[in-house]
């Protein structure tokens, strides 16, 4: 039986161990059905079991297996074989990000971020829950629905030449974040977010590559949620400096 | 709150409107002043541009011809040299650029004053 | 970077077509040779070459606006391509009647 393979060039670091990240070369089976996160499964089922990596759902939901294939932020389950035929493919940890081990990424940065935009419906006043739900029609969850798609997977971060240059950019999913409960019409909080992302390095940072909306694999399009978020703080700006008593 | 206010809408709010003004009617122009005119596909002798320039309306549509999309260079330019690794001069390329751009306004404003 | 290198030709010919106003208002001999000089091989080069990144600069910065501005029709969310596509109408009817402007007073 010969069996097509396929080769994966992995950036393997062990902290304590090694004093820098190297690459080292697996040869698995080339299934036409496979994805980069089946053949790292196989790497540490099969071959190595000290690869270390993240993944869970498998299916392109939960955010966890973002890595760098080739040079481009990807999710492992949403990254085909096939598509990098006949390889060597090169899997390393998603960029702009400190390496923990391996694979593995520290997603300290973006969770202290994604905390600081107050990604929650914030209310003034709380509704009883004996009053019901909060309604809201069709045409108003079209208003932030795309934007709500967000997994925090972190693609758009390693994709940002800015965030690489600048560490204090607030990022892409955040102002997305942001935006989204801006947008929902159940929410209250916008004088709560708009600070943060009306900050320098808020959205004013971005200079519109847009590279985060190519990488998205939700469609998210964080660079229109960036842009148009600019548009609201220019005129937040422009009315609290014409009326200063009142403003939003 | 920030208790620093930043001044970064008030550039990008400039940058974006220079921005509308450029393209919409700097080809044309810039196919008009710089090609038509001078290789005479289109005539414009030197009495006529002056009678057409004197009239203040137009003075006004020249000005905004050519002061804003100097505002939009000035924030371009500056990402630009942050980009491509002056970071850290980041203060003082934006004074520079920025500055740029009000020279080129002023200097706008007195040679639209002279004619 | 070539869109935002875009910015950098458009600046250069409008502090040119400034100096051209400054050599209209000191009179004929200086504006005749003002524009002797653009008729130099450099200058109309440079000239084309600007005249590429400011229509480069037009045809990007109307499918970006396109995304960032949301035009509403009541309920209808009117599709970015549609918006990019107005805005290059008026963009070629203004750019036209520009053109006309100056033939028709020259």
């Amino acid at each position: 039986m010969s069996e097509e393979t396929i080769t994966l060039d992995v950036t393997r670091y062990r902290p304590g161990h090694d004093r820098e990240p190297r690459t080292q070369s697996y040869s698995v089976p080339f299934q036409k059905d496979w994805v980069v996160l089946d053949a790292l499964n196989h790497i540490k089922d099969r071959i190595d079991g000290t690869l270390t990596y993240r993944w869970s759902c498998r299916m392109g939901v939960c955010g966890s297996c973002g890595m760098m294939v080739n040079g481009v932020p990807k999710l492992t389950c949403a990254a085909f074989l096939r598509d990098y035929h006949p390889g060597p493919i090169r899997v390393e940890p998603l960029a702009n990000f400190p390496v923990v081990r391996d694979l593995v990424i520290s997603l300290d940065d973006f969770m202290e971020k994604l905390r600081r935009v107050k990604p929650w419906i914030i209310r003034e006043t709380e509704k009883p829950v004996t009053e019901g739900e909060y309604l809201q029609a069709p045409a108003q969850l079209d208003a932030y629905k795309q934007f709500s798609m967000c997994i925090n997977c972190m693609l758009c971060y390693a994709a940002c030449p800015v965030y690489g240059l600048e560490p204090a950019f607030i990022g892409p999913a955040a102002i997305a974040l942001a935006y989204r409960y801006n947008l929902d019409s159940r929410d209250e909080g916008y004088r709560f977010r708009q600070p943060i992302i009306a900050e320098a390095t808020g959205v004013w940072e971005c200079t519109f590559v847009g590279e985060c909306s190519v990488v998205c694999p939700k469609g998210v399009d964080p660079a229109a949620a960036i842009q148009r978020s600019k548009v609201a703080g220019a005129k937040d700006w422009f009315m609290s400096m014409l009326l200063p008593w009142g403003g939003r | 709150m920030s208790t620093r206010k930043t001044s970064e809408p008030f550039w990008w709010g400039l940058f974006s409107v220079g921005g509308v003004v450029a393209a919409f009617l700097v080809p044309v122009h810039l196919f008009i002043h710089a090609l038509a005119v001078p290789l005479g596909w289109i005539s414009l002798s030197h009495a006529r541009m002056l009678a057409l320039v004197g009239h203040p309306l137009i003075k006004l549509y020249l000005f905004v011809l050519i002061a804003l999309p100097l505002y939009h260079w000035a924030h371009r330019f500056r990402f630009i040299l942050e980009d491509i690794g002056l970071h850290g001069l980041r203060t003082p390329i934006a004074i520079l650029s920025y500055g740029a751009a009000l020279v080129g306004t002023a200097a706008t404003l007195w040679v639209l004053w002279r004619i | 970077m070539l869109r935002e290198l875009t910015s950098v030709f458009i600046a250069i010919f409008l502090v040119v077509f400034l100096v051209e106003l400054y050599q209209l208002s000191k009179g004929p001999e200086g504006y005749a040779a003002f524009l002797e000089k653009l008729r130099s091989p450099g200058w109309l080069v440079f000239h084309v070459v600007a005249l590429a990144f400011a229509l480069y600069h037009s045809f990007t910065w109307f499918n970006l606006t396109a995304v960032v501005q949301v035009v509403r029709v009541g309920d209808f969310q009117v599709p970015p391509r549609l918006v990019a596509a107005a805005n290059f109408v008026v963009w070629g009817v203004l750019s036209l009647a520009i053109l006309f402007f100056f033939l028709l007073r020259g």
